[in-house]
């Protein structure tokens, strides 16, 4: 059969573009702080639209293009199913719902936030809010502890970003190619 | 005025950024707060570092941020515009990627791409905490909280909206 990439067969589904559109409204409003692990949950063990092999093989590729992995994760299941309007109507479904709830939160904001109570209470979160994002970072890097190769990467990275203040274009024109090269050298090793 | 230049610079900006955030939004806050509060001098930075805590308390992914900013830079119009520029152009690559790609695993050059790339976006990630922190932590209370928000994301693995409903009752009682 599909002996070419030695994958299972691709089975045939009909998910409409209404299926696609709701199952990642669904998603959306589910995740709170991290979105993916919904995405699995909904897309390989509650709907079954996709195997766990086809569901890592698509993640792989969404991780190495521009973008959320979550918003292509969407393009991409969308596309699977629904060819261009399939994509749209998933990555519309996504969109939708919690751009209109942090809409909704920030008209609230826009009323509120002058009262000192509220100026606290988001001081608070603001401080939150970049542990979070300090915290993620630490533990992904945690997985390179022992590289030689990745721990320079990403020192030069901070440097260049924090104190040097690097445009990101140059950095990604400099950094990018020789963190690949240097990927490329240690290949099938 | 006409808002037809900020709207034109909000797309331009945000269609930019999209096209280089490997490894997501979250990598190129610093050159969204580069943009945003530095060149184009459309907010404070604490008002850019409050938008970013709205978005996270709310569901969905993170790119909800780059709503909240065009909404407060030009109304309803401006988030529309904003949304529309950050997802249109890592729409277009994940389509026709994902129309040539069914499964990259175990193909050379992909390992070097995801092994080459990961670094590179782990520092990003990290300088945007980094940045973030800068304008946050002004005394010991919001140090107190950027750290054990640290510590117990590391520890433990709780919801992320646990740590934001704690961390907005401690700044409710007036800690920061």
């Amino acid at each position: 059969m599909s002996a070419e990439t030695g994958a299972s067969p691709i089975p045939k589904r009909r998910v409409g573009n209404l299926d696609l559109f709701l199952a990642f409204s669904g998603i959306s409003i589910m995740g709170f702080g991290g979105v993916l692990p919904w995405v699995r949950w909904m897309i390989v063990e509650r709907k079954g639209w996709l195997d766990e092999d086809e569901f890592v093989n698509a993640l792989s590729l969404c991780q190495i293009l521009p973008g959320g992995n979550v918003m292509n994760i969407a393009v991409y299941i969308g596309a699977r199913f629904g060819g261009l309007a399939g994509a749209i109507s998933a990555f519309a479904g996504l969109l939708l719902a919690p751009c209109l709830i942090v809409l909704g939160l920030g008209g609230l904001y826009q009323a509120f936030g002058h009262l000192p109570a509220v100026q606290g209470m988001f001081r608070g979160a603001a401080a939150c809010a970049a542990g979070l994002i300090l915290g993620m970072g630490l533990r992904m890097a945690w997985r390179y502890r022992g590289d030689a190769r990745a721990l320079p990467v990403i020192a030069v990275t901070i440097l260049a970003m924090v104190w040097l203040r690097v445009p990101l274009l140059l950095l990604l024109a400099t950094i990018l190619p020789a963190s690949l090269a240097l990927a490329w050298s240690a290949r099938s090793r | 005025m006409s808002e037809r230049p900020v709207l034109f610079d909000l797309a331009w900006q945000f269609a930019a950024l999209s096209l280089m955030s490997i490894g997501g939004i979250i990598a190129v806050v610093p050159e969204m707060h580069a943009a945003v509060v530095e060149r184009h001098q459309w907010m404070a930075a604490q008002d850019f570092v409050t938008l970013f805590a709205l978005a996270q308390a709310a569901p969905g992914p993170n790119v909800i941020v780059v709503t909240l900013i065009g909404w407060r830079v030009a109304g309803g119009l401006g988030a529309l515009v904003a949304t529309i520029a950050v997802a249109t152009p890592s729409f277009l690559i994940t389509y026709g990627a994902s129309r040539i790609w069914r499964s990259v695993n175990g193909r050379d050059w992909y390992r070097v791409c995801e092994r080459g790339m990961a670094p590179v976006t782990i520092g990003l990630i990290l300088s945007s905490g980094l940045l973030l922190s800068k304008v946050t932590v002004d005394h010991w209370g919001s140090l107190a909280i950027t750290a054990l928000t640290v510590v117990s994301l590391l520890k433990w693995r709780n919801s992320p909206l646990i740590a934001l409903g704690c961390a907005a009752l401690a700044g409710l009682a007036g800690f920061v």
